[in-house]
């Protein structure tokens, strides 16, 4: 790998990614995505195809980063201060709603989602801090409850799962396009057919070799 | 002129290798994601394990449903297993699965006591009248904040609670004849043994 990005500790992803894209563009004719829609042999087409799966996983990553979460006006309370506020809204965004299961306490029009809110609300009032409110409803109703889920042995695969899938797909496109670009050392290997015709050609030469020796010799005397 | 052939042979080893794993890594992996989707199709997004299984029941003191001024707490049932029915009679499923606590009811195996989860208490009663009361008796949680202490997300749901007072299951959804035969009696047997 001549750019160096995967020896570079300091490299973030994003970083590492970009890198793989720019190299693709800098050698015009190993171009991955562009590569696709010509692709010629076998070897760029499975290169493509990993391009294109590094490229739909990246966009996934990126749509899970930022949801846009719509703010429910809780009808049992009336609105507290303005710091409060911000507060039962941050606290509320990271919990989940256990009846509408893709949305938060904050987002849910749910009447368990209400009570759940007012509950909250209670805790806060109770001087409860973030995390301890955030325990009590966990006790309850168990790590569901969070939105974003704890990082624990249960969920390594979750949490990390991705980012390996991401480092074998890096480094299978990096082999892959190493492989093509060294020619004839790994990707250009003699298979058997080719081994035998040579040694046909071989022997070919050589019988005609021979025949010519003879026909000079019968020349000669 | 035979040196060449003996040339090869490793070169055709080392190929057809990577050629096997080129093959059949794809199909394992493929045959992973297969799995997983498979197993998803047979799992109920909606049944959330309970965090409270084996630990103590809540504590509440809750006014009885047909004797407001009665009020009724969990500690009493110490000593005896018995389930926590969380009911309405705004709730559907609740309707469905009331003949079959009757039948229970009717054995007399186990206590029931319910937990008339934001409920009219008018309303309730009447339900009951309706349909028949097969609970020793039921506790009203107006505001639903017991039903939060138990971790309860819809109704019905049934708790299993053990002689010491610890919860031992969670039923989540309707009961039916399958549910107490195959999952709710044994489990009450069991407890009932020890």
């Amino acid at each position: 790998m001549t750019t160096g990005s995967f020896q570079n500790p300091s490299c973030g992803v994003t970083e590492m990614i970009a890198g793989m894209f720019a190299r693709g563009v800098t050698k015009k004719e190993n171009t991955p995505i562009g590569g696709c829609f010509q692709a010629k042999t076998a070897e760029s087409a499975r290169q493509c195809l990993s391009f294109v799966l590094i490229f739909l996983f990246c966009l996934s990553c990126l749509s899970a980063v930022g949801p846009v979460q719509a703010q429910v006006q809780s009808p049992e309370m009336p609105l507290p201060a303005p710091e409060l506020a911000l507060r039962l809204k941050k606290l509320e965004s990271e919990l989940r709603c256990l009846v509408c299961q893709n949305q938060t306490l904050a987002e849910s029009p749910a009447g368990l989602a209400g009570d759940l809110r007012r509950e909250v609300r209670l805790l806060i009032d109770q001087g409860k801090t973030d995390e301890q409110i955030k325990s009590h409803l966990q006790a309850r109703y168990g790590d569901f409850v969070l939105y974003r889920p704890p990082v624990d042995p249960k969920t390594y695969l979750l949490w990390f799962g991705p980012f390996g899938l991401l480092i074998v797909a890096a480094l299978s496109a990096w082999w892959l396009t190493r492989r093509r670009r060294d020619g004839g050392e790994g990707g250009a290997a003699l298979t058997p057919q080719d081994a035998k015709g040579i040694e046909s050609q071989r022997r070919a030469r050589a019988l005609l070799d021979e025949d010519q020796r003879d026909k000079q010799k019968d020349d000669g005397s | 002129m035979s040196a060449e052939p003996t040339v090869a042979v490793p070169l055709q080893a080392r190929t057809s290798t990577k050629r096997a794993w080129a093959f059949f890594l794809p199909i394992a992996v493929f045959g992973v994601l297969v799995w997983f989707f498979y197993k998803g199709l047979f799992l109920n997004p909606r049944d959330i394990p309970s965090a409270l299984i084996n630990k103590p029941a809540p504590a509440f003191s809750l006014a009885q449903l047909h004797s407001s001024a009665l009020k009724f707490s969990p500690a009493e049932m110490k000593g005896q297993v018995w389930l926590l029915n969380v009911w309405g009679s705004w709730c559907v499923s609740c309707r469905y699965e009331h003949p079959f606590l009757n039948e229970l009811a009717k054995q007399q195996v186990v206590p029931v006591v319910g937990l008339n989860w934001k409920d009219d208490p008018a309303t309730a009663k009447n339900w009951l009248k309706k349909y028949g009361d097969p609970y020793r008796l039921s506790v009203s949680d107006l505001d639903g904040r017991v039903a939060i202490d138990w971790g309860v997300y819809g109704a019905p749901e049934t708790f299993v609670i053990d002689k010491s007072g610890t919860i031992r299951y969670k039923h989540t959804g309707a009961i039916d004849a399958n549910v107490l035969n195959d999952i709710l009696l044994p489990i009450i047997r069991d407890l009932n043994k020890s």
